[in-house]
């Protein structure tokens, strides 16, 4: 017997220790415990404030600039080999399920040519599946196997260009991954604990960052149809049509220029080494970058052909500056006319990251902000105390005694639930936490049951040591029916449930098996050792 | 101390009586469900946005409606909610898109209305690297020499403490002259550059449709599977007919509760789910234990009517119901007072469910098995009785 206890005593010792070095470390001062069970107890984005974002990359985006590189492709291929053609064109879907209907259709092909033609699709372009409409018209379609590896780079490039960005911001511990079905649903989830500027992340996240540098044919404009009019009605060819970036706050968009520029850009975002914010010499921010060396040659060659032109910097297909080439340009270059600091610094991070390969859309977004998340951190505890203490209240003055050790067990129960969290890096929300009641309300429920089947032994006139081995035995039985049961249906909540219904799971089912441990195990040891301290135990205070 | 000591209460005696009470507690969650056109969901099942605002002082509901309405098109819902002058102005069932904007709009609706003296940045809504910015000069020029590193934490204590411990709403900038590294020269630089507004955003929520409706349908799937998986287990452990009382118990619990939030009108969202799950597993439980002690009596007691060992057992556990449930209907009454805003909902759901969750293991739960064992039992006979019939 004594040794029996012995052994289960350092059993005990040992997960209790275990469970507290979980949760606070080996803290040094007061302070270090207070920091090491912020850090190891981790709290959800609805406990302790951040964004929950889920957005749709459209992949469509990433097959129409396919297709339109193809036509480019073909256009050229076609003029080379001398095969006329009345249009190139594609479909243009502006939904995701329309990304697998994205069509190029060749039309007016003369049916001497036709041979010639399907030759050079044949050849050059075998991505694409192509079927005959008519006698002279075609249709291009991008093959299946194709269709569904550009998707899934065109989400996984999404994601690494995200990632970057939020990396770049500097905040603590974001969390961006694919959600939802890989194959078919496009989705990319981003949470960011702690960010108290949500609006400004979303932009941040959200922007294409498409640069171009490219020579201004002709401009400024003040309307689309005066620059029409000023072409006979028709832009050259190559060229095209950019409005000017109306300067932040004026409200005066009809008002912002056109230009006509160059179709094909001098350097793009690709050709970027590194871009950083500065201040100029009149200590207004700007967005500096620099090129590599490749586009560098490039733009000095270019520069220098073109002195006295004039260049135009478009983002996004907004034209944020027009400067007169001064002198050969080598390898850097800078964009102005920001808005401060902030808005340079975000300017620089999305070019360095590079830009998206599709356009994005927020399905979700869930912030909770700082103040309501200190607030609800603060009646969260106020309301577990309170909970707890009526609770323990409650069961000390019906069990006495054995309600004393109910509550040692219940609190222990608690510590090894919240250290195993930690030790799995889980992450306690709000469902997690109606976990956590639960497992309380069972843990209590179990400690009850045992107590009750005692009592009614005791009252059946068994013995004091007969009575604690038949109530824990025959409590047992209903305790691991109950908790199999709801660890059956936590594992259909875990396979089939999202984010917060799994959270739930995992913090009940944990719950449940430290319960076993708790209630059952350390529970009857401590009845053990109060028979093995007092023989012949007349009463027991239960 | 003991409640309940040797009772003897006939409760399946009276089971008409309670099978009519719940009849009646469906009909009317029933009714109130027809009458408002289903549960009410929150944005997180169908689909919108919604702004939560707190307000220094009353929120003036009217001007912020008036303020709304001009600049958004559709309806747009702005609902007080009592105690902490906080309102919601929200919108639904819009395309993702316009969701967006609506929710960017919003923003900037309270920050032109509310949002402090014009060309003044609010320091009621700025984040801390917008302050730090903000600071720069104007802190170098009132005498106050920070390097970048000195300036941003300063900025980032400020931020802290406005949202910590004033719940994100300054009245006035003095307020702040606790904060570590907030001196004279930081105040005045405060006061010159920055207004206070009168509102904080305290939580934002963009559900587009289509995310609605998949949560919806995979709450409601998932829970299926999972009682489905119960159902299974318990029938195995003990046999079918029990594992299907069990469940309709449950779901007997989940349809009144959700009764209970029509007729409150109180909304159901992501965290009342997890409420009801918890509800789920909290009613299973309570079952199983009657269950089981009718599983062990049936042992002992062969030849007692089937109705006479229900009473038993329920009599036998009744004691430990009547503590489980009032020490966890305790913790979660503790949750319903204490636990804020957030978990308002979810303790609303637990503290119905702890009530009905027990209430329907001792008056559901036993009568559907009993009711079973009849049925079976009355087959035999007629079946067994047949084979004599034909002989």
């Amino acid at each position: 017997m004594k040794r029996s206890l012995q052994n289960r005593a350092i059993i005990i010792a040992a997960v209790t220790l275990l469970a507290i070095y979980g949760i606070i470390g080996l803290p040094k001062s007061p302070a270090e415990l207070f920091a090491n069970m912020q850090h190891n107890i981790r709290l959800g984005l609805d406990l302790k404030g951040g964004s929950h974002l889920v957005l749709q990359v459209q992949v469509q985006d990433a097959v129409k600039s396919e297709a339109d590189q193809a036509i480019q492709r073909l256009r050229e291929d076609l003029a080379k080999q001398n095969i006329k053609y009345a249009s190139i064109d594609r479909n243009d879907p502006t939904t995701i399920a329309g990304a697998d209907d994205v069509v190029i259709t060749v039309k007016g092909i003369e049916l001497n040519d036709a041979g010639n033609f399907r030759d050079v699709v044949g050849r050059n372009f075998p991505t694409w599946d192509m079927k005959s409409v008519s006698s002279s018209d075609y249709a291009l379609q991008l093959k299946r196997t194709e269709l569904i590896a550009l998707k899934a780079d065109t989400v996984e490039r999404s994601l690494r260009t995200i990632e970057q960005r939020v990396n770049g911001l500097g905040l603590s511990e974001p969390i961006i991954q694919q959600h939802g079905r890989a194959d078919a649903e496009y989705e990319i989830l981003v949470q960011l604990p702690g960010v108290d500027d949500p609006a400004r992340v979303k932009k941040i996240i959200g922007t294409a960052a498409v640069l171009e540098i490219t020579d201004v044919k002709d401009g400024p404009f003040p309307t689309r149809q005066q620059a029409l009019a000023q072409h006979g009605g028709l832009l050259p060819l190559g060229t095209k049509l950019v409005q000017e970036r109306p300067s932040s706050g004026s409200g005066r968009e009809n008002a912002a220029p056109f230009y006509l520029v160059s179709r094909v850009p001098v350097v793009t975002g690709r050709d970027l080494r590194n871009a950083r914010s500065s201040r100029d010499e009149f200590g207004r921010w700007e967005t500096s970058f620099t090129l590599t060396q490749d586009s560098a040659a490039r733009f000095g060659r270019f520069t220098e052909a073109n002195i006295n032109n004039r260049l135009a910097v478009i983002l996004d297909n907004q034209i944020v500056n027009v400067a007169t080439i001064q002198s050969r340009i080598d390898d850097s270059g800078r964009i102005t006319g920001l808005s401060g600091e902030q808005e340079a610094s975000d300017l620089s991070l999305v070019l360095r990251a590079g830009s998206l390969p599709a356009g994005i859309v927020y399905l979700e977004e869930r912030t909770v902000g700082p103040s309501l998340g200190a607030d609800s951190i603060r009646s969260g505890i106020v309301a577990a105390l309170a909970g707890l203490a009526m609770v323990v209240l409650a069961m000390v003055v019906y069990y006495k005694r054995a309600g004393v050790s109910a509550t040692v067990v219940l609190l222990l129960n608690a510590v090894i639930l919240m250290a195993i969290l930690a030790y799995f890096g889980a992450v306690l929300t709000l469902p997690g936490i109606a976990g956590v009641i639960l497992t309380i309300g069972m843990a209590v429920d179990s400690n009850v049951l045992i107590f009750e089947r005692i009592r009614e032994e005791i009252r059946e006139g068994k013995s004091i040591s007969a009575a604690i081995d038949i109530g824990f035995k025959k409590a047992f039985i209903t305790i691991l029916d109950t908790h199999v049961t709801t660890v059956i249906s936590c594992a259909f909540l875990f396979m089939f449930g999202t984010g917060p219904v799994k959270g739930f799971a995992i913090s009940l089912v944990i719950g449940l098996v430290a319960n076993l441990f708790t209630a059952v195990y350390v529970s009857r040891w401590m009845f053990d050792l109060r028979l093995f301290r007092n023989r012949d135990l007349a009463t027991l205070s239960i | 101390m003991e409640l309940f000591r040797d009772t003897k209460f006939d409760f399946y005696g009276k089971k008409w009586i309670f099978l009519g009470l719940s009849v009646a507690l469906l009909a009317v969650g029933m009714i109130s469900l027809f009458i408002k056109g289903g549960p009410r969901y929150g944005i997180d099942f169908k689909g919108g946005a919604q702004v939560y605002v707190r307000f220094l002082g009353k929120p003036p509901i009217n001007e912020i409606r008036e303020a709304m309405s001009k600049r958004i098109s559709g309806e747009i819902n702005v609902q007080e909610l009592t105690g902490d002058n906080e309102v919601i102005i929200g919108t639904e069932l819009r395309d993702e898109k316009e969701l967006e904007s609506v929710r960017q709009t919003i923003v900037e609706v309270l920050e032109s209305s509310f949002g402090g003296a014009k060309g003044k940045p609010d320091l009621n809504s700025v984040s801390a690297d917008l302050l730090a910015e903000h600071l720069a000069i104007p802190l170098t020029r009132n005498g106050v020499n920070l390097g970048d590193e000195q300036r941003k934490a300063l900025a980032a204590a400020i931020v802290k403490f406005r949202d910590e411990n004033h719940s994100g709403l300054l009245s006035n900038v003095k307020e702040l002259s606790g904060v570590a590294g907030v001196n004279e020269g930081v105040i005045k630089t405060l006061e010159e550059e920055f207004s206070l507004g009168k509102f904080s955003i305290r939580q934002i929520e963009v559900v587009g449709p289509k995310a609605g409706e998949d949560l919806r349908r995979q709450a409601i799937l998932v829970t299926l599977y999972a009682l489905g998986g119960m159902l299974v287990y318990i029938a195995f452990r003990f046999e079918w007919i029990y594992g299907v009382g069990a469940v309709i118990a449950v779901l007997h619990d989940v349809v009144v509760t959700v009764g209970f939030f029509s007729i409150f009108d109180k909304e159901i969202s992501l965290t009342v789910i997890a409420a009801l799950l918890t509800l789920v597993g909290y009613s299973v439980n309570d079952t199983i234990v009657i269950f089981d002690r009718i599983r062990e009596n049936l042992k002992i007691t062969r030849s007692e009517p089937f109705a006479d060992t229900i009473n038993t057992s329920v009599n036998q556990t009744l004691s430990r119901t009547v503590i489980t449930s009032g020490l966890t209907f305790l913790a979660c009454l503790a949750l319903y007072l204490f636990g804020g805003d957030v978990l308002n909902g979810f303790a609303f759901a637990l503290v119905c469910g702890i009530v009905i969750g027990s209430y329907s293991s001792i008056f559901i739960a036993s009568p559907i098995v009993a009711f079973g064992k009849w049925m079976m039992e009355s087959r035999r006979r007629t079946a067994s009785g047949a084979v004599k019939g034909s002989r």
